[in-house]
């Protein structure tokens, strides 16, 4: 799957391209909490997040995600894009909810690279 | 690599969307320098943790950073109200931090174990009333 195709799946609204939005993503995580992203994520390149501050770029970068996408039609101000495009990380904004946009993706193919 | 790099970073205490500014230009610097995805890695996200927890609990403070052909050593020292418990701090799941840190996403009780997680070594010094210096290193090789 590529960014192209998180943002055709989600409805999503391209934000800024990052690098290229033909990247290609083979996990993805959803998580409001930065701290649990930095401690349990391994090599997902997609995050879903309904929090909204710089802090969400910066976590994405520290973890080489190429692709940041905020749920339920939240909007970052321009100086949160403007910095993940600084970075190469793409940015999308999709009107579904957190459980939904997951489930879409999940349905596509885009995987949590979490086996337990 | 001549000689060590060695690179010092003022982190403020009270701005937030600042933090991770430090450990952004040395994940930058390490990659450049053309060290493995893995390392920059663990140096970036031990990093980072360490960084937000001085804007977090500490006030701010200082981060120095050493790049040697073997290893990148970091020091991040703040003059905040340190640790009582380290033993305490280092369980997965304990935190201080107030509600609205957790509202910006951070205070899981996971930074100082996930500093852990990522160094090849982790030492911390902390007095309470004068701050916490912690030490960490990641090899190289």
């Amino acid at each position: 799957m590529t960014v192209n195709d998180i943002k055709n799946i989600l409805k999503a609204q391209v934000l800024c391209e990052g690098e290229s939005l033909d990247n290609q993503v083979h996990t993805a995580c959803g998580s409001d909490m930065m701290s649990d992203v930095l401690a349990f994520v391994k090599d997902q390149s997609v995050l879903l997040t309904g929090l909204v501050n710089s802090q969400v770029v910066r976590t994405a970068e520290m973890m080489d995600m190429v692709c940041i996408v905020f749920v339920r039609g939240k909007q970052p101000d321009q100086t949160i894009v403007d910095l993940a495009q600084e970075r190469g990380i793409a940015v999308l904004t999709t009107p579904y909810r957190m459980f939904t946009a997951c489930g879409l993706l999940y349905e596509n193919g885009l995987k949590g690279g979490c086996d337990i | 690599m001549a000689e060590n790099i060695k690179l010092e970073y003022i982190v403020p205490g009270d701005d937030f969307t600042r933090a991770g500014e430090a450990s952004s230009e040395v994940k930058s610097m390490l990659k450049k320098l053309g060290l493995s995805s893995s390392v920059v890695r663990k140096v970036a996200i031990a990093m980072y943790e360490g960084e937000i927890n001085m804007v977090i609990h500490g006030g701010g403070g200082k981060i120095n950073v050493e790049i040697s052909p073997e290893k990148v050593d970091m020091i991040l020292a703040d003059q905040g109200p340190g640790i009582p418990n380290i033993d305490l701090a280092m369980q997965e799941g304990w935190s201080t931090a107030p509600d609205e840190v957790r509202n910006l996403g951070f205070g899981a009780g996971m930074g100082l174990p996930n500093m852990k997680k990522y160094s090849d070594e982790m030492k911390i010094e902390s007095q309470v009333g004068k701050g916490t210096t912690v030490y960490m290193t990641v090899l190289v090789s």
